[in-house]
């Protein structure tokens, strides 16, 4: 097991049903059991029901109580939908209960590349020190029932929010692949790429080797932890370290990578910095 | 080198494991056979049970092989099986719709080693008329058959005639003889259809292999099929291969049924002796693995020898 001052915050983490299948036992007191067993330090937790609902408030609602009695370890990550009115007083909530980031949904509620609202929340998220977390998917396209008809995030979405001139958005996108990563990173400036983090949860390693070679291009720092519980096997980002070629292997591994407080450092930085130029 | 193996101590067979060639599209086809082995190795596979599709795309269609680029990609399996003996065996792929051509190269292929045929997309299970002499064939021969599966395919998929659990049920029926290896149930499609659709049909057997690592889909499908006809495998992705492994702890199995399905299933499913060799290899004396070329001189663009 892995020394507790070395153990990373997961940054991809929900609580409740999945609409499209039955998951095991997704309820936050196995989650604590689970981060505990595989080694990381805390989750950032979103709700899983809170994606499919028009109106996300009354699942933000449970999943702040679901979490209460686990908050050293379970760190809400409210959804805020832009376009559905009082959507302020969700991020509002969200500062005011120390959540580090706030999801956001665009496949979902069928935004096209560049939709203002998201423009406006990422904006506003990110002048209140909140990351802004843009899950890509919840399964492989091949296997999605056939109500869930709205696809995978795609590379233009992140960009376009990336981009936001005067921003100081941090996003961090859960779930990509080595080619949406690429098509991002690249697509970026120097200075837009320092404000935009990747999981590695879907990242393929050997034989293909995706994951070291965006070690290896984009580094360590912009890779994240994460659990992908209750969704995925959560072993599978440990998996993905365990087999890097050695060179890409330090004892220190785990400091390179980011991971939940490393992003929420950064957040606050920006925010900081956006705050006393204004 | 580490003191133990990622994937744990006790033996390791991937069932279902790919490599390229020289004559294939990707100009990193070397460091893509490398890092298989390489990453095996650390993880403790001792045997890669493995098929090289025709020339995955660059000549003819992977799922689609040309004759002339299956020989050639089964004689280069077979090259490279012998290379790296005994931790490489080789599957002998084929194309169905060229059935004289198919059963040559099944009867070539075993002749030379080969333990299984592998079957991808090229026609579906449920065209009796074109498999029932591919599952003849193994059965006369007693080898298994690694059939491609898409989980529950629910419509055509572009580039293959991909079949499913249910469509492979049906010719497992007309072939009790015959053991067919289900493949990748986290290879895409729905895999909660898959357990149910082939429950019954105790000659199909399935690998875990895929970049799927849906939580409940180990629970399930053991729960249809149970611990002794469920293998262990990677196919493209060997992280999922060790992720899957790890996970393996948790879902209440013995070390007996971990074993069955790290490595017993595989011996009792291929022909006799297959894996003893490999088996009874030292895993930490192996030196750290390493590829050569196996086709110089022996092989060219103008198709696989017969020497």
């Amino acid at each position: 097991m892995t020394e507790p001052s070395a153990r990373p915050v997961d940054t991809c983490a929900w609580i409740g049903g999945y609409p499209f299948r039955d998951l095991p036992h997704p309820e936050p007191a196995v989650l604590v059991r689970v981060l505990e067993r595989e080694g990381f330090a805390g989750a950032w937790v979103g709700s899983l029901p809170g994606v499919f609902h028009r109106d996300p408030a009354a699942s933000n609602a449970s999943l702040y109580a679901g979490l209460a009695p686990h908050r050293d370890l379970l760190h809400p990550v409210p959804i805020v939908r832009p376009d559905w009115p009082g959507w302020e007083r969700q991020l509002q909530r969200a500062v005011d209960e120390g959540a580090p980031a706030v999801r956001a949904y665009p496949m979902q509620w069928g935004y096209a590349p560049g939709h203002a609202a998201l423009n406006t929340l990422a904006r506003a998220a990110g002048e209140a020190g909140v990351v802004l977390q843009l899950p890509v998917r919840f399964e492989d396209l091949r296997q999605r029932h056939h109500l869930d008809t709205a696809g995978d995030l795609s590379a233009a979405h992140i960009r376009a929010v990336a981009r936001l001139s005067e921003s100081a958005a941090c996003l961090l996108v859960s779930g990509a692949s080595r080619e949406l990563v690429e098509e991002v990173h690249w697509g970026l400036t120097p200075e837009e790429q320092q404000r935009v983090w990747y999981d590695w949860h879907w990242i393929w390693g050997p034989p293909e080797d995706h994951f070291a070679h965006l070690v290896r291009s984009i580094g360590p720092e912009r890779l994240a932890w994460s659990s992908w519980w209750p969704l995925r096997l959560t072993q599978q980002a440990q998996a993905l370290v365990d087999m890097l070629p050695e060179e890409l292997t330090p004892t220190s591994h785990r400091s390179s990578f980011a991971d939940g407080a490393v992003i929420m450092s950064a957040a606050h930085r920006a925010a900081g910095r956006k705050n006393a130029s204004t | 080198m580490t003191d133990a193996p990622l994937g744990g101590p006790e033996p390791l067979i991937d069932p279902h494991a790919h490599f390229h060639t020289p004559w294939t599209n990707r100009g990193d086809w070397q460091r893509y056979n490398q890092s298989r082995l390489q990453a095996g190795h650390r993880m403790g596979v001792r045997c890669h049970v493995a098929s090289i599709l025709g020339s995955w795309g660059h000549t003819s269609p992977t799922y689609f092989a040309s004759p002339e680029d299956q020989t050639r990609a089964n004689a280069a399996m077979l090259a490279l099986a012998a290379h790296h003996a005994p931790h490489v065996k080789a599957f002998v792929a084929v194309n169905p719709n060229f059935r004289q051509h198919a059963l040559d190269e099944i009867a070539h292929g075993l002749s030379r080693g080969a333990v299984g045929i592998k079957l991808a997309a090229a026609r579906r299970t449920t065209d009796f008329a074109v498999l029932d002499a591919m599952a003849e064939a193994a059965a006369a021969y007693d080898v298994p058959i690694l059939q491609h599966i898409w989980q529950h395919r629910r419509r055509d998929w572009p580039n293959q005639d991909a079949s499913d659990g249910a469509e492979l049920a049906a010719l497992a029926a007309r072939h009790p003889r015959t053991r067919f290896l289900l493949a990748h149930i986290g290879g895409g499609g729905d895999w909660a259809h898959t357990g149910p659709a082939v429950a019954d049909l105790p000659n199909i057997v399935m690998d875990l292999s895929g970049s799927g690592i849906d939580r409940g889909m180990m629970d399930e499908v053991l729960r249809w099929v149970g611990p002794q006809r469920l293998l262990w495998a990677a196919d493209l992705t060997l992280c999922t291969g060790l992720t899957k492994l790890r996970a393996l702890a948790h879902v209440g199995l013995s070390n007996d049924e971990l074993a069955d399905i790290r490595w017993r299933n595989a011996e009792r499913l291929f022909p006799r002796g297959t894996f003893t060799a490999a088996l009874e290899s030292d895993w930490r004396a192996e030196p750290p693995v390493t590829l050569t070329t196996p086709w110089d001189g022996t092989l060219g663009p103008q198709g696989g020898i017969r020497s």
